[in-house]
């Protein structure tokens, strides 16, 4: 942000008062850090001492302990887990995979499922999407992932629908009540920083291991979005739609029903696709406790250094995230045809019926040709061994290797160690208060206090040299991702043709679960800090791009085309008129990337990190529920800090261009 | 219902937008103007609006944007409730109706029209036409026959599968007109309806408007912002100006006798003679000995322009529909207005 910032001077200068609140928070901080160089700074000072830390984690865990069994909450959560829920699973589990339960009719044939998915793909989207709906199914199957990958989707086919009527039936109260909005609010914004691990260690206890706790972990994660995108949908209804249902003599479940939620379909299905996107990139990770699926296959492959077995379980997975992507978003804009009078009603019902011909009848092929109906393990098609060689052999080529070895020293000795001992030898006091000037800065008095609020909290949670590496970890990390991103995304706005095919790309990277992000990381550079920094750095690389290029080209065409009347030069019209007017949008993509990154460097806890994700990971193993909620929340907090700061600042900032 | 009640009659009709409008109204000062209310931080929506609307009439109100005439109108149909005073609709006190009732007194009397039409994207023309009908129950068969007669009644036969986004402007507020006599209301709601469309269009709708409107005789609050459209349709137009009523009365009365400046301001322009007709420039008979065949009083001065200038009479008489004698108009008078110098 500094560096963004200095490019604009702010045409109303800073109050006065606020420079002093500034100065007077920096040079605290400098005190502090200048005693502790001198060696005067008392110890008390430097660090929290261990007997003024609050056994935050130790309360907790009696107070969840009353909830669960005095209280009996695990009573109801366990009878949820294994009635409804575990029937769901089963049942989709047995159609999909085979798995032996009521109704004992699966696993349904492959090439039946492939011939739904194409004509799905035709009917949302015409012929390219059912060849990529039919292309994925095929190519799962034949690569031999086909058990593995209806693992993964047995669960999505539950977990799905499950948030979005949990969602709908939020976004709908909250709509309705504003209180509960109110109240919900607080609640949505940390969940959503909250990382992942603090869903599934609950959902652990409660639920018991196995499918239902990846299945619950999985709604919770995919919830939020739903409950947004409907309030807004049912926000923006027309009001003259309103008034139209109200005067044909609506009753209130009659408007609800028959104007509202269709009048929001736009956004309840955006709302959908979220869900469908979360729920994959969820259930990936649920392999951390256990899950079988595609994920648990990738971690087990990667763990091993399969990088050729990696790579189709991640192809597979990308394929898998690109179709349910461009199907659910194809039915978004989808808009109902009309039939001319007198259709007969086989034609109305064209594609179902199509469907439902080529469902029985491969299912019925199925049964002549085996083949059809599942791909034996010495039948598919894997080169998973083939890969790996050519991999292997493609990074050790001299040039590859000279070039990531030289990049690994140089970041890590020369950049990310200096960095994180830097940050790590900064007394705490003097740390908070460093966050609290940025905050400020940046957002103004509410996020400074909250800065403050938050970072303390921090402070005494027990955590803070394990949460200064993690916040090291995502600095570094969205530090170099904004070096190489804007840069990319400024070349990529020159042309619309480039602007339009990068925007592409980085939104089919946006779907991809995070989890394949750390497969070209430890590729190139195994398993250490600066593969953690690597795979964040291109995850968090994407919406900056991508809000710079639409940050630049929705700066309004008049003020280009003054710029250029002025006779400006291509950079002159840059840095005077694109970058001022994108600069709110592209903090948006900035704060995004931060975002991300917080949510990444958690999962890199794979990699072996020495963060809070890493004390995360470890209380997956046990019963430590108090521990790992204060580190979630510590994750939390200071995702908040940043989103908060940004969020005010890009705000601020749209209303003085005039830009709402 | 005894004839001659009002069908609506609003009396001291105040809407202010406001935190706690009812509790700010009462302790309100009386003689507050428009701007004083909202330094208090309050909008003036409707500021003590008297006006009735009576049977089969077609009250016209009109008004720049922002004056309330959109808000008057939702106050009739209890869109909005009111802060203050009564409307009564056939006699009957909107405000104190139960939700329930109210939504009968929507299902079964009132019809409305809107400027974007307020379709429903997701449903088809034939949908849209019914939904009013489906609302309140009515069966698939009932109700499908209802709707295609009200279809073919606004001409867009042929058209019932189609979505209103494959429609033009003016056929979807043809859907919307359709939509909104489904039900046969007695009292039937147009705010702006056709100022979304071009002017062509606008003419065109203007005449169907017309003709649908000599058909079914409904009793029609129509709103617009344009004074040449209120000249063309009203029986009556009401001119509103921050929140109030300037003056309601015919369309002849407005051009000739101008209640206030702002209404002066909007007839400057008008060409008088389009406007006035024969009957209402014309003064009683008292024994004025009269000759020769009388002319119509429903024409406009300008349509008896031949006439006026042909004819040798001072005084011509002047007969309503029927045929009888009802005054007498001056030939100068009349001619002077056809010149525009009076």
């Amino acid at each position: 942000m500094a560096t963004l910032s200095t490019e604009v001077p702010d045409a109303s200068a800073k109050p006065s008062g606020q420079l002093r609140v500034l100065t007077t928070l920096l040079a605290a901080a400098a005190a502090l850090i200048l005693a502790k160089a001198f060696g005067v700074l008392p110890e008390w000072l430097n660090r929290i001492p261990e007997w003024a830390i609050p056994p935050t984690a130790q309360v907790l865990d009696v107070i969840f302990d009353f909830v669960q069994n005095d209280l009996g909450l695990i009573y109801v959560t366990r009878f949820i887990a294994e009635g409804p829920l575990e029937f769901l699973l089963d049942t989709s589990a047995n159609l999909l995979e085979g798995k032996r339960r009521w109704p004992f009719l699966g696993p349904i044939p492959w090439s039946a499922i492939a011939a739904v998915a194409a004509v799905v793909g035709y009917a949302v989207g015409g012929w390219r999407l059912a060849a990529l709906g039919a292309g994925t199914f095929i190519w799962t199957a034949l690569i031999g992932q086909w058990k593995i990958a209806m693992q993964t989707m047995s669960v999505i086919v539950v977990a799905a629908p499950l948030a979005f009527l949990l969602g709908l039936t939020l976004g709908v109260a909250a709509w309705k009540y504003g209180w509960f909005e109110r109240m919900l609010k607080p609640v949505l914004s940390v969940l959503q920083t909250l990382p992942f691990f603090t869903y599934l260690l609950p959902a652990v206890i409660f639920f018991k291991v196995g499918p239902t706790a990846g299945a619950v972990a999985t709604i919770t994660f995919a919830i939020p979005p739903m409950i947004l995108m409907t309030t807004l949908g049912l926000k923006k209804v027309s009001p003259e739609v309103i008034e139209a249902g109200q005067m044909s003599g609506c009753t209130r479940w009659q408007m609800l029903r028959h104007v509202y939620l269709p009048a929001a379909r736009t956004e309840i299905l955006v709302g959908v696709n979220q869900v469908i996107m979360l729920c994959l990139a969820m259930v990936v990770l649920t392999a951390f406790i256990g899950m079988p699926g595609l994920g648990a296959k990738l971690l087990a492959m990667m763990g091993s250094f399969k990088l050729g077995r990696s790579f189709e379980i991640g192809v597979t997975i990308v394929l898998l995230a690109v179709t349910l992507d461009r199907m659910s978003k194809a039915w978004v804009v989808k808009q109902p045809v009309h039939f001319d009078r007198g259709t007969p009603w086989w034609k109305r019902h064209q594609m179902p019926l199509i469907a439902l011909a080529l469902f029985a009848g491969f299912t019925l092929l199925a049964q002549l040709f085996p083949i059809l109906a599942e791909i034996g393990r010495k039948q598919h098609l894997s080169q998973g061994k083939e890969i790996d060689v050519v991999i292997k052999s493609v990074l050790a080529l001299d040039a590859i290797k000279g070039t990531t070895e030289w990049l690994r020293w140089f970041l890590n000795v020369k950049v990310l160690i200096p960095f994180r001992n830097t940050l790590l030898a900064i007394p705490t006091p003097a740390f908070i208060l460093l966050v609290v000037a940025f905050a400020y800065w940046v957002g103004g008095r509410k996020p400074g206090i909250y800065a403050a609020v938050f970072f303390t909290i921090v402070a005494f949670s027990g955590w803070w040299d394990r949460s200064v590496i993690t916040l090291y970890t995502v600095i570094s990390a969205v530090a170099l991702a904004t070096l190489i991103g804007i840069p990319l995304g400024v070349i990529a706005a020159r042309s619309e043709h480039w602007s339009k095919s990068i925007l592409l790309a980085c939104d089919t990277a946006q779907t991809f679960p995070s989890f394949i992000y750390l497969i070209p990381a430890i590729m190139l550079f195994g398993v250490n800090d600066v593969a953690v920094v690597f795979s964040i750095l291109i995850f968090a690389a994407v919406p900056l791009i991508r809000y710079t290029i639409i940050g630049l080209s929705t700066v309004p065409p008049e003020m280009t085309e003054a710029a250029d009347m002025s006779g400006s030069t291509r950079r002159q019209k840059l840095m005077s008129v694109q970058f001022p007017l994108a600069l709110p949008t592209m903090a948006v993509g900035f704060n995004q990337a931060i975002m991300f990154a917080f949510f990444m460097v958690i999962i890199a806890a794979f990699i072996g990190t020495q963060d809070l994700g890493q004390e995360l990971q470890r209380t997956l193993a046990g019963t430590e529920l108090g521990k790992n909620f204060v580190l979630g929340m510590n994750v939390s907090l200071m995702a908040l800090t940043f989103d908060m700061a940004i969020s005010s600042w890009t705000q601020k900032r749209k209303r003085a261009l005039g830009l709402d | 219902m005894p004839a001659g009640t009002p069908v609506i009659s609003a009396k001291n009709v105040w809407k202010l937008f406001g935190p706690s409008p009812e509790r700010y109204l009462k302790s309100m000062p009386a003689g507050h103007s428009f701007d004083d209310i909202r330094a208090d931080g309050y909008i003036a929506g409707v500021k003590d609006a008297s006006i009735q609307v009576d049977r089969g009439e077609m009250l016209v109100i009109m008004g720049l944007s922002g004056s309330g005439k959109s808000t008057l109108v939702r106050c009739f149909s209890r869109l909005h409730d009111i802060t203050g005073g009564t409307i009564e609709v056939d006699g009957q006190d909107i405000k104190s109706l139960s939700e329930r009732d109210l939504i009968e007194l929507r299902r079964n009397k009132m019809g409305m029209v809107f400027q974007s039409f307020g379709l429903l994207p997701h449903r088809t023309v034939l949908d849209n036409v019914a939904f009013p009908l489906e609302m309140r129950g009515q069966d698939r068969h009932d109700r499908r026959e209802r709707a295609l007669d009200v279809i073919k009644l606004v001409g867009l036969e042929g058209r019932e599968e189609y979505f209103p986004r494959e429609l033009s402007g003016g056929q979807q507020q043809r859907v919307g007109i359709a939509r909104s006599l489904a039900i046969e209301p007695d009292i039937w709601f147009l705010d702006e309806p056709f100022s979304a469309l071009d002017p062509l269009i606008r003419r065109e709708m203007q005449d169907e408007f017309l003709r649908l409107q000599e058909m079914l005789g409904k009793t029609i609050v129509f709103i617009t912002h344009d004074f040449d459209e209120a000249l063309r349709l009203a029986d009556r137009i009401a001119i509103m100006r921050n929140g109030m009523v300037e003056q309601c009365d015919t369309p002849d009365q407005i051009v000739m006798n101008p209640a206030t400046e702002y209404v002066a301001k909007f007839t400057e322009e008008i060409d008088k003679a389009r406007v006035v007709h024969a009957r209402g420039l014309a003064t009683p008979v008292n024994g004025h000995a009269l000759e020769g065949a009388p002319i119509d009083g429903g024409s406009t001065i300008h349509e008896l322009a031949r006439v006026l200038v042909n004819d040798t009479r001072i005084l011509l008489p002047v007969a309503n529909d029927k045929g009888v004698v009802t005054g007498v108009l001056d030939r100068d008078v009349a001619l002077n207005m056809l010149l525009g110098t009076d």
